[in-house]
């Protein structure tokens, strides 16, 4: 399942965020962030007692089935009195979650996490980015395997000449996405598919900010 | 063979000479200065001076103003040109710049990645890669024509190059994405610091084998050691780099202050080595911050004088 990855913004960037601001809701989400341990129950009773520990008052506190739902609006209706005497709400979701709730309410809303990127659980605990959802894909040329998201440059042709022992220059903990696009076509007996000058990709596909609508 | 432009590297390697090409690194500040010093150290010893385009992420003077700086001199230059920090359009622009400069060689390069560099925090571009621009400068050139297949006027007229890395792994990838570059149009070819031998004569030998040293002038990359540290740093630290342990270990084992004569002896030795090796059709030193060595090691290889060619 695909996940929003999050991790949690430095304590310092949430104080200064919160400054000023002595009455606080806080929304934690019960799906990626619970996974990835930055908005599941355990991280929201963690952020209040911090909270309260610093002079806040912590006027209450829920987290979301799924913050980015559409039904997220009827769950925060039934907290509606607590979130009324709030100054501010802290939500503990992906930025997907606190614009669902941002276009709910007439608050001031505060992210406690950075949204890093959509990604894969692949490994217990382990997250990676596998597409970013270029609009254009060219995985029918590479053996499923994406250089566009898995590569630090993007490169469409073949490896950059900083491949060590098959990892990527930058990071030896992250394979080169080409090394795993070369073994994967020679397992395929498709080599061939390397030899193509793929040409400049094309940005066009869906401009960002993207919008999408379906043809009637 | 005949030249496709009025690059006097081209002419030099078409007539058949073992070309010599170096490098100079632009300063970290505006004064001309700094290159055209280095510049006069060497220029009469090599054929061509390529500038390095922010060369590991490293915010510098760019590479296009310090080429106009060689050519005021007189100087020919090679402008390299990484895709790391501009779009299509940047880089289409930057080549007419050049080419109103009557710049004529271009070195086509990714780019290190930006987090090697003084802005690993920055946006990096990779609108194009490297065999993308290497195609869009034949376009340009050849068919007079842009990207968006527009017409131009006046072409540039750049004999076009690309790096190599035989080194790099996996090894197997190494000759055939040579083949690619050469499909995708590339001219010359600048590889990667030699220091392994073996290792570079069996790509080149591979590369022999399919013909493509005939599609393809290579000129073989050396760079000496100034220290034994230099030589564990390159070793361990510099990504897609091959030094062999015995050179290290030849380095190590002499007294510090001979220890920089010794990186001249061995990069000295390399080229004599690399001079027999079939496909090699010249070389490109990269004395980095080192450039008044460049002379001594042109002339103990056999290099100078360089063949007079207006």
């Amino acid at each position: 399942m695909i996940r929003s990855i999050t991790q949690q913004k430095p304590e310092e960037e949430i104080d200064q965020l919160l400054n000023g601001l002595g009455r606080v809701f806080m929304i934690g989400c019960g799906t990626c962030a619970t996974l990835t341990h930055t908005g599941g129950e355990p991280e929201v009773k963690a952020m209040k007692e911090n909270l309260s520990g610093k002079g806040k008052l912590v006027t209450g506190e829920m987290v979301l089935p799924v913050a980015c739902d559409n039904l997220t609006a009827e769950a925060l209706k039934e907290h509606g009195a607590q979130i009324g005497q709030s100054d501010v709400l802290l939500i503990m979701t992906c930025a997907f979650g606190v614009q669902t709730i941002a276009r709910q309410l007439e608050k001031m809303v505060v992210p406690a996490l950075d949204t890093l990127f959509i990604g894969k659980e692949t490994g217990l605990g382990r997250f990676d980015e596998i597409c970013t959802q270029c609009g254009t894909c060219i995985l029918g040329e590479t053996g499923g395997i994406c250089p566009v998201t898995s590569c630090h440059k993007g490169l469409v042709n073949g490896p950059c000449g900083g491949t060590s022992n098959g990892k990527c220059e930058i990071d030896s903990e992250k394979d080169c996405a080409w090394t795993l696009i070369y073994n994967r076509l020679k397992e395929l007996n498709r080599l061939d598919a390397m030899r193509k000058l793929q040409k400049p990709r094309n940005h066009q596909g869906e401009p960002s900010p993207g919008k999408f609508k379906l043809s009637a | 063979m005949s030249t496709k432009t009025p690059s006097k590297l081209e002419e030099i390697l078409t007539a058949g000479h073992l070309a010599v090409t170096s490098e100079c690194g632009p300063p970290r500040g505006s004064d001309p200065e700094d290159i055209t010093k280095k510049a006069e150290m060497i220029r009469n010893h090599v054929d061509a001076i390529n500038i390095t385009d922010n060369q590991t992420s490293v915010t510098r003077l760019c590479s296009l103003a310090a080429c106009v700086h060689l050519k005021m001199m007189g100087i020919e230059p090679t402008l390299q040109m990484v895709v790391r920090d501009r779009n299509r359009i940047a880089l289409q622009s930057d080549i007419l710049g050049a080419a109103s400069f009557d710049i004529h060689n271009i070195l086509c390069l990714s780019g290190d990645h930006q987090q090697f560099g003084d802005c690993p925090k920055g946006q990096n571009v990779f609108d194009i890669d490297s065999m993308q621009l290497i195609q869009t400068v034949r376009l340009m050139r050849d068919e007079g024509k842009f990207l968006g297949g527009d017409e131009i006027k006046r072409p540039p007229q750049m004999f076009v190059g690309a790096a190599a890395n035989p080194f790099a792994d996996p090894f197997e990838i190494r000759v055939p994405r040579l083949a690619k570059k050469i499909a995708a149009g590339v001219e010359f070819i600048q590889t990667q610091c030699i220091y392994n031998l073996d290792k570079f004569e069996l790509w080149m030998k591979l590369a022999c084998d399919r013909g493509l040293h005939e599609k393809v002038y290579i000129l073989a990359g050396v760079t000496p050691f100034k220290s034994a540290g230099m030589a564990k740093y390159m070793k361990n630290r510099v990504p897609g780099m091959d030094v062999p342990d015995e050179v290290v270990k030849r380095m190590s084992g002499v007294p510090k202050e001979k220890q920089a004569e010794e990186g001249i002896n061995i990069c000295v030795e390399s080229i004599q080595r690399l001079k027999e090796v079939e496909g090699v059709r010249g070389f490109h030193i990269m004395a980095i911050e080192w450039e008044e060595k460049v002379p001594e090691i042109v002339e103990r290889s056999g290099l100078y004088p360089r063949p007079d060619i207006s």
